[in-house]
């Protein structure tokens, strides 16, 4: 639990991580941000500190956000060393002031991992999941071939389930929060939430092999059971998914080296 | 003068849309790749339009301006989507649905477009879950239901309440396969920021990469936006920061009519403002008033803590005014009745502007548990920006600015004016009338998307030679390009003392006394003074530091408040020509003695498209006349 303090107005340094871009050298910057309220959450506070350096023909500091209300997995800055920042299930758009004191000193930097550079100051590249996505990370289901929604009941259990890996937003806390920056937990929640549904069997397989092998290949590391991804995630996914996946990709692994050679297709008259 | 013709079909209103997609013109599998569509916009009514058109055999080339398709607005979609069904056995049917939506739209959309709504709505149901959304299920394994306003009966699907981000994942899924496959050229980081027209017709976009600064033309043979709403107009909204109506505007501005533009949605239950800082309202979901009921104190001035008010000094306004639709009336009533309440000093906390919304009841009659199932992470987010539990003591709420029903025109082909320039989602004026039914924008993105302009653009495009679009190197895309260059340099070079949010707040304050809940000629007026005075102060002495060549978050916010700043001005514009209220437009001077909306069908029963005439000009305002062929235009009651 995160102290909560009351106190207003009340003041804070910054020291943040200044980066002109990707094959820039990058520095901490220390800024002063004045009577602020414990109300304001914190991107708000940086709106403010941004507003005076404009005023003084500074340039602002870049910071990635759009929801502001902690869905839409664009705000990622690392507070104080944490992903996210000191609160348990929540992203940086959903910290408010009020877990800081008086008189702290609050780092700021970009979601640090080899597989998403910075851009800009507290901007990184996460397109890596967006690559990973396009090798599996779905159903195949053209538009106006679906059968009756309810001809398939699904167990409550593994639709809750399913949801629970499904709420991944997509941020990348989980990789800048391992010391591998490993995406397991990113890719387990798809795997996951797509191969507990009965819609998702039958590319199943395919799925977890294109996906794994994609994470592989863009520079993310291994992971090694130290579960920091799950703490670090606003959406506190389990890392049972990890360990689901881990199984899957051997299944399918196994039957992708025994798999009988196709009898051959024809074309049809 | 624009021509305004909705090309609604001949024929009963059950079989207009059957008989259209036999009607319209096909384009053989084999030309479909030699025709190239661009789309800007991936939220829902974008990737589930680029996704298909690939699937078809289009070449798609699409643009967004997030990092990712997966951040569009459509994300924060909380509630759920409409369909019906009629899973539930209570009396739902295609023509209800198509009932509800148009009269809760006050009977000012067009009677065939919502009747296709209604129609492909189980469509997208089906579609939905073939891909993977995982919606809330029952024990036995079939998909649950609930309410949302304007209905009495139970036709909302959801997934916990995170519908719109499982429903755009769905869609993001769908484009993501056809990128993986090479048919989905993705531009991600890319803002459209002007439309080309060449010889009358929409044939490209100027791009700005917004990480590199580079400015690229681009050309095709038919251009679909689906660029989102534009309610952060207002500066608070419950909109993304992000979104925005360049898009939109700058098309306006190349001939694309713009319709009522002042039909905006004032969303009842949202958290209410708390200090000037304040960057964004955040929505607590009408699913909540399933459950939730809403009060305020009976006396003015009454500071008790809200526990501490008995039974007999609350009121439930909304029980008693609406007693057939109680806390579920539709949200431009509820809004206005909670705003009344305010006004008359009975609002609640710090400020006086809020109202109660209880779950005591619930808790009472469902456990804690079954109402933390329901709307645990809506507990959560208030609890984050509140530090306040509605476990224990009911929210404080009040109404913010949540959609804008207005938008491009476009035809029942869900073409704008200008040929070739297909508009969907809530960039469109479609489907809403003057008021949005909760659970119905999901459900027109993914109708516009998934099951309208596959077959519509296909019409279009059967009558384009395929090969024929212009070369990016046309005198067009140059000037277009140029144009664009200019804003730029301006900006950059203006070197003023005001950040671009200074402005964004005083145009958001400006909207939201004189164009919000309640308008007055008046007010209108004064705002018609104000703006284009905002407008030259912005011009002299708007600030933005840093160059055009890197990526500058200043920059792209200039950019996108010069439009707003503009697009103010129009709605207040076309909120003042509009002598009669209906739906989320309330103008105080026509109101029925209880307060209601009091439309005036003779003079005010069509659209009104505003079109461009050129800088320092006054728009045009076209009309197309609203026939009501099936239904009765009525007064609304919910009582
Ligand atoms: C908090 C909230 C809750 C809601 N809950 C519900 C609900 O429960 N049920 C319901 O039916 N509706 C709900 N709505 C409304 C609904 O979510 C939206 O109307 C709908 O999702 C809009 O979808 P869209 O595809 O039209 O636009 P968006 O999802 O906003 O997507 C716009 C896309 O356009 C791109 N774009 C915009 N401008 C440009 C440009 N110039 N250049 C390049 N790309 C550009 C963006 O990158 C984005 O990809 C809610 C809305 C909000 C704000
Ligand atoms: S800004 Fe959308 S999750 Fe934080």
């Amino acid at each position: 639990m995160v102290a909560v303090n009351t106190q207003q107005p009340f003041s804070v340094t910054l020291r943040v991580w200044r980066q002109a871009g990707p094959a820039q050298p990058g520095k901490f910057v220390e800024y002063a941000a004045k009577d602020l309220s414990p109300n304001m959450s914190f991107l708000e506070m940086l709106d403010v500190v941004n507003d005076e350096l404009t005023v003084k023909g500074e340039e602002p500091i870049a910071f990635a956000h759009d929801c502001r209300e902690g869905i839409c997995g664009t705000c990622s800055c690392t507070i104080n060393g944490k992903p996210h920042g000191p609160g348990k299930g929540i992203a940086t758009c959903q910290t408010y002031m009020r877990s800081f004191k008086d008189g702290d000193t609050i780092f700021v930097e970009p979601f640090r991992a080899r597989a998403f550079p910075v851009v800009k100051d507290l901007i990184t590249d996460r397109t890596a999941f967006d690559t990973i996505t396009q090798a599996g990370g779905f159903i195949t289901a053209r538009a106006g071939s679906a059968p009756d929604a309810n001809a398939l009941p699904i167990p409550k259990g593994d639709a809750d389930l399913a949801m629970d890996a499904a709420q991944c937003i997509g941020c990348g806390a989980c990789v800048a929060a391992c010391k591998n920056a490993s995406a397991m937990l990113f890719v387990s929640a798809k795997v996951g939430h797509l191969g507990l549904l009965p819609q998702g069997q039958a590319e199943r397989d395919r799925r977890v092999l294109a996906m794994v092998n994609t994470m592989d290949t863009l520079g993310f590391g291994s992971c090694t059971n130290q579960y920091e991804c799950s703490a670090a995630c606003p959406k506190l996914i389990s890392h049972d998914f990890i360990a689901r996946m881990n199984r899957d990709y051997l299944k399918a692994t196994f039957r992708d080296a025994f798999k009988p050679a196709p009898a051959g297709g024809g074309g049809g008259a | 003068m624009a021509t305004l013709d909705s090309k609604i079909p001949s024929g009963p209103l059950a079989d207009k849309w059957r008989k259209h997609k036999t009607e319209i013109k096909l384009v053989n599998p084999a030309n479909k790749r030699k025709y190239e569509v661009i789309v800007v916009g991936a939220g829902l009514a974008g990737a589930s339009a680029a996704a298909t058109l690939a699937d078809l055999g289009y070449k798609v080339k699409c643009f967004v301006f997030h990092d990712s398709p997966r951040r569009a607005h459509s994300i924060a979609a909380q509630g759920g989507i409409n369909a019906a069904k009629n899973y539930q056995n209570d009396g739902d049917s295609v023509h209800r649905l198509f009932y509800d939506t148009l009269k809760g739209g006050d009977y000012r959309a067009r009677e065939a477009n919502v009747h296709r709504l209604a129609e492909v709505s189980v469509n997208i149901i089906d579609q939905c879950v073939a891909q993977g959304v995982p919606f809330a299920r029952e024990y036995g394994g079939l998909l649950a239901n609930r309410s949302f306003g304007g209905a009495q009966v139970s036709r909302t699907f959801y997934a916990r309440g995170q519908t719109g981000q499982q429903l755009l994942l769905g869609a993001y899924s769908a484009l993501s396969r056809m990128v993986g496959a090479g048919a989905v050229d993705l531009h991600t980081n890319s803002e459209m920021l002007d439309l080309v027209v060449v010889d009358g017709q929409a044939k490209g976009v100027i791009i700005r990469d917004l990480v590199t600064g580079e400015i690229t033309r681009h050309s095709a043979d038919a251009v679909i936006l689906a660029t989102g709403g534009y309610g952060n107009v207002f500066n608070h909204s419950t909109s993304a920061r992000g979104s925005n109506t360049t898009a939109i505007w700058r098309a306006y501005k190349r001939g694309a009519c713009m319709a009522n533009p002042c039909y905006t949605q004032i969303h009842p239950t949202c958290i209410p403002v708390s200090g000037d800082y304040q960057s964004k309202l955040t929505l607590m979901s009408e699913s909540l008033r399933n459950d939730g009921r809403i009060w305020a104190p009976r006396k003015t001035g009454d500071n008790r803590a809200p526990a501490e008010i008995p039974e007999g000094d609350r009121d439930y306004y909304l029980e008693r005014l609406y007693p057939s639709f109680g806390n579920l009336a539709p949200r431009d009533i509820a809004s206005r009745a909670a705003k009344r309440v305010c006004d008359e000093g009975r609002g609640v906390g710090p400020t006086g502007l809020g109202v109660y919304l209880d779950f005591a009841d619930a808790i009472h009659r469902l456990g804690e548990p079954a109402v933390r199932e329901r709307y645990g992470n809506l507990f959560d987010i208030y609890h984050e920006i509140t530090a306040e539990s509605a476990y224990k003591s009911p929210m404080r709420i009040y109404p913010a600015v949540h959609y804008t029903m207005g938008g491009l025109w476009v035809d029942y082909n869900l073409m704008s004016n200008v040929p070739g320039l297909f508009v969907l989602g809530e960039a469109n004026f479609s489907d809403h009338g003057a008021n949005r039914l909760g659970a119905s924008a999901l459900m027109q993105g993914l109708a516009d998307g998934y099951f309208v302009i596959p077959y519509t653009v296909g019409d279009y495009l059967a009558g384009q030679k395929p090969g024929s679009r212009p070369s990016v190197d046309a005198p067009e895309f140059k000037q277009a390009e140029v144009n664009v260059r200019g804003m730029t340099t301006r900006f950059i070079s203006n070197k003023g003392q005001q950040p671009v949010s200074y402005f964004h707040k005083k145009l958001g304050k400006i909207m939201w006394e004189h164009c919000g809940m309640a308008r007055t000629k008046a007010g209108l007026e004064a705002a018609l003074q104000k703006i284009p005075a905002l407008r030259d102060e912005f011009n002299a002495s708007v600030n933005v530091p840093g160059s055009g060549d890197t990526l500058n978050q200043s920059l792209e916010q200039a950019g996108r408040v010069a439009d707003f700043i503009e697009l103010g001005e129009l709605m207040c514009r076309d909120a003042l020509t509009r002598e009669e209220s209906c739906g989320g437009h309330f103008r105080e001077e026509y109101q029925h003695p209880d307060g209601e909306c009091k439309r005036d069908d003779e003079k005010f029963g069509h659209v009104a498209a505003w079109e461009f005439q050129g800088e320092g000009k006054a728009p045009v305002r076209n009309t197309e006349p609203l026939n009501y062929e099936f239904t009765k235009m009525s007064v609304r009651n919910y009582k």
